[in-house]
């Protein structure tokens, strides 16, 4: 004999709550990760093939879709920065700093932080020293 | 006991999420957006001689390819621990897949940089 009983439908699950979305949308932000690394490994494979080659990569990068698509993988990227940092706390064991416990908003306050100082540090060398 | 290999992708998708999280935001702004349309960008930034040194001087290449492979890494280890939560219950076929696609391409990327600059 077989029981009949009620499985509650998982479907859609975390569509039922703004914390679960907010986690699905950190989740999904993986995906913009990989897309950028396919992008950046093009590029180089079109770098190895030579001049004309990677200035045709460059014009891509030039075509409208393609800037709107990088405007929107730089809002998910920011996002997926953001996140990461916010939820390290959750991630490492507790951390000790002479006897004391180190709180967690001091870590992502750190990272964010970081974050910040890479980008600027990045930026300015692209644009005032060149690569 | 079998040891698990769980602790090397874990360190993986680690690296690559201190990795993304402190250079993605810039580095998608430079290649897709200041680069192309010369917003606070030098359009000469990336012109090919540029960068083609930058590939060929070991320090680039590292960069080059810890971005490139790291951010691979991180992306296919969340990707299989996120399809359990949107009801799909992957399986080593899927597991072997999403990283098979990491490896690839972290294998493209140091033939590539190893072969420029020879």
């Amino acid at each position: 004999m077989t029981r009949l009983s009620y499985v509650r439908p998982m479907e859609g699950w975390w569509r039922r709550n703004p914390y679960y979305v907010r986690y699905m949308i950190m989740e999904a932000t993986s995906v913009i990760v990989a897309l950028y690394a396919i992008i950046l490994l093009v590029g180089v494979w079109r770098l190895y093939q030579g001049q004309a080659a990677y200035e045709a990569w460059l014009a891509a990068q030039r075509q409208a879709w393609s800037v709107a698509l990088h405007g929107f993988m730089l809002l998910a990227m920011i996002y997926h920065a953001y996140t990461w940092w916010k939820v390290l706390p959750k991630t490492l064991p507790l951390i000790h700093v002479g006897g004391k416990h180190v709180p967690g908003l001091l870590l992502s306050t750190t990272g964010w932080t970081a974050t910040l100082v890479v980008s600027a540090a990045v930026y300015a060398t692209v644009r005032w020293c060149g690569l | 006991m079998k040891r698990s290999n769980a602790p090397i992708f874990w360190s993986l998708f680690g690296a690559g999420g201190v990795l993304s999280a402190l250079l993605a935001p810039v580095l998608v702004y430079i290649t897709g957006i200041g680069v192309p349309t010369g917003a606070g960008m030098p359009v000469e930034a990336l012109a090919y001689p540029r960068v083609l040194a930058f590939a060929q001087n070991l320090g680039g290449k590292v960069i080059l390819f810890a971005v490139i492979a790291l951010f691979l890494w991180h992306a296919a280890h969340r990707l299989y621990h996120c399809l359990h939560d949107f009801g799909v219950h992957p399986g080593l076929p899927t597991k072997l897949l999403l990283y098979g696609s990491a490896f690839a391409g972290s294998a493209a990327a140091a033939a590539l940089l190893l072969t420029i600059g020879h």
